[in-house]
């Protein structure tokens, strides 16, 4: 667990290769690669060059506005910050736990959430690089490609998506900016017509995600030369779990297992994380690199997300996901699975795990009746760890005596996985680049080993014009050789332009 | 088209707290309150984040609909185009083009989309926690003005 190919020994002379942003990544991100005159790669980076400015949003604000002002950090788990948030300030109000009522609803919100990001990621984003291969046409290479190939696929993976909007609709009031969550509870029950609904559709729902389950388990049986080799190395995996090892995506305890699958640590409070986690910075990225304190930066990185919690669980505790996850370990014979592809199987036997969470809680009572709020001994702080879609997210706030944030350290699951991105590149561009001309295959490679991490680098913002691909080639004596634009209609504008000024 | 079903959808996007972002909602909520009673039976109006694919199923029995967003390019105060089921690449990460998600309903549905438009209003700065611009704000006036004529013709 080194940082080879992070810093080429004598930069100065090797060409660059930017790629700018990562398509269907959100936000800005940009990876540049510094190859020799023999095109092999010397040095490998993923940056990310927005600054983010989360902090700056949110202190000086009331904190009962925060559940709901969070939301707008991220237009694609928008559920997750605001349950986040919701869990950090039931700790300041003195209201944890939460009335049963009020853990039943926020669980259903949040694995209706967990269901309908992992349908978007798998059917629609993933699934094209996965159907149609890595090196397929660009313009194929696409959900609409998708949607005219295998329809079936398409439209099973919006339905799945509708029904996960439909549970978040119901809980959280609103299709967005929703406002369920309120510091020590939530602000509304289910009804029961609202509850059989859901059930209705159910049964179609839980055929889906066993299907999806399915697709990813055969795409690696198909090709497993392929989905264990590319992008694989080994690291440490950190998650939630319940307190007697269950997979636990709401709420519960950190464990972390290092690249051989021993605990290294376990049953950590989450009021507790600053013991275990620390952040570091790097002068060419935006986005920190956290790690485990007591390993240090080059031994205590770790992975977060679907790969983590699947294999960082003992079992799952719902009967058809826990199948799945034992075919899953039984794949790695022994070892653990560190295949990035591998997120993707992952992330198939979490969305069936949500369906057949959100069965249970629909025959829950206490999400129809009972205390929706509680309250307590005011508290100048909390944390808020959740199980986002993409992994661990951290919320953590201090709050004065007028009720304002004082102070407040977002960690989110993207971060968490930021040096394994890293890792994840290199491993391609190692694997599949060094040597050979670069192609828009051979570029989307790094894609599809970004993409596996569902990353989301960014915010909502995707004005009409934006200019979503942008690759540079810049020579071993600094001059920009070829630039290649590629505009949201598939387009290709080719020019000799001017550097684009990112330190490499 | 079933009995609840509006005939015109009208759907704009955007994150309200970033800056000339919030144009695409904005647009939505003044249009909202603006329209006369009589004819909001016959609007439906959807705000998101971005536009995503299950879009493509409130497209559904619609007579026309409506895109509103904010661009980085158009002339100012705003372009109005049609909007035609096209198979773009989609680069733009977790979120489709109103063009794709027109391609997504005609491969899903086996049938031709409900004419669209696309309204888009001219913005210039979209930072994180930071007000809509005076400039954006003209555009807003001016595009809500039009798209109120339009609906009502």
């Amino acid at each position: 667990m080194t940082f080879a190919l992070e810093t080429a020994a004598n930069p100065e002379g090797l060409r660059r290769v930017a790629i700018d942003p990562v398509s269907r990544v959100e936000g800005h991100g940009k990876v540049t690669l510094l190859l020799d005159e023999n095109n092999v790669v010397q040095q490998a980076r993923l940056h990310i060059v927005e600054f983010r400015g989360f902090e700056k949003f949110i202190e000086g604000r009331p904190y009962w506005e925060v559940p709901v002002m969070v939301q707008r950090l991220c237009g694609i788990c928008p559920v997750s910050h605001h349950l986040a948030a919701a869990k950090a300030f039931d700790r300041v109000v003195g209201g944890y736990p939460v009335p049963a009522s009020a853990d039943r609803v926020r669980r259903l919100m949040h694995y209706g959430q967990m269901l309908q990001s992992h349908a978007l990621h798998f059917f629609h984003l993933s699934s094209p690089d996965l159907l149609f291969g890595f090196d397929s046409a660009v313009a194929q290479r696409n959900i609409v490609g998708v949607a005219q190939a295998h329809p079936e696929v398409a439209k099973k993976g919006i339905l799945l998506r509708k029904f996960g909007q439909e549970v978040i609709r119901i809980t959280a009031g609103k299709r967005v900016h929703g406002t369920g969550a309120v510091p020590g509870g939530i602000n509304k029950l289910v009804t029961p017509e609202e509850r059989d609904l859901l059930k209705r559709q159910l049964p179609q729902i839980l055929a889906w995600a066993q299907d999806a389950v399915d697709i990813a388990k055969q795409l690696h049986a198909q090709n497993p030369a392929l989905y264990n080799n590319f992008g694989s190395f080994r690291s440490n995996l950190l998650s939630l779990v319940r307190a007697d090892g269950a997979m636990e995506l709401y709420d519960g305890v950190l464990r972390v297992r290092d690249d051989q699958g021993r605990i290294l640590f376990d049953q950590v409070s989450d009021q507790n994380y600053l013991e275990l986690i620390e952040e570091e910075v790097r002068n060419w990225s935006y986005m920190k690199f956290p790690h485990l304190k007591s390993l240090g930066r080059e031994q205590g990185w770790y992975r977060v997300g679907p790969l983590a919690r699947v294999q960082n669980c003992d079992f799952i505790a719902t009967p058809l996901a826990e199948i799945e996850r034992q075919a899953f370990v039984a794949w790695g014979q022994g070892d653990l699975v560190h295949a990035s592809l591998a997120y993707h199987w992952a992330r198939m036997i979490e969305l069936l795990h949500s369906v057949e969470v959100i069965a249970e809680l629909l025959d829950d009572p206490a999400l129809l009746s009972g205390d929706m709020v509680a309250s307590g001994e005011r508290q100048r702080s909390g944390v808020g760890i959740i199980e986002a879609p993409r992994g661990t997210l951290i919320h953590d706030y201090d709050v004065g005596d007028d009720d304002l944030v004082t102070r407040c350290n977002l960690i989110v699951s993207t971060t968490h996985n930021n040096q394994a991105m890293n890792e994840a590149v290199r491993a391609v561009a190692r694997d599949y680049l060094s040597g050979h001309e670069l192609t828009e295959g051979l570029l989307n490679h790094i894609e599809v080993a970004i993409r596996a991490y569902d990353p989301c680098l960014s915010c909502a913002t995707h004005a009409l014009g934006q200019m979503p691909l942008d690759v540079t080639l810049i020579g071993a004596d600094g001059h920009v050789l070829d630039r290649v634009q590629k505009a949201s209609d598939g387009q290709l504008n080719r020019q000799i332009a001017s550097a684009i000024g990112l330190e490499a | 088209m079933s009995a609840e079903t509006a005939s015109l959808l009208v759907l704009g996007w955007g994150n309200r707290s970033r800056g000339d972002d919030a144009l695409g909602p904005l647009c939505v909520e003044a249009l909202q309150d603006a329209l006369p009673t009589h004819l909001k039976r016959q609007v439906e109006f959807l705000e998101d984040y971005q536009l995503q694919i299950e879009f493509a199923l409130d497209l559904v029995g619609r007579e026309r609909i409506l895109f509103i967003d904010a661009s980085l390019d158009c002339r100012a105060p705003f372009e109005v185009r049609s909007a035609l089921p096209r198979r773009d690449s989609s680069f733009s990460s977790h979120a489709l083009s109103p063009e794709a998600l027109l391609q997504v309903f005609v491969d899903l549905q086996g049938h031709a989309a409900p004419p669209a438009t696309l309204l888009a209003i001219r913005g210039e700065a979209f930072e994180l926690g930071e007000p809509m611009t005076d400039a954006a704000q003209a555009h807003l006036t001016a595009a809500v003005a039009w798209a109120l004529d339009w609906i009502q013709r």
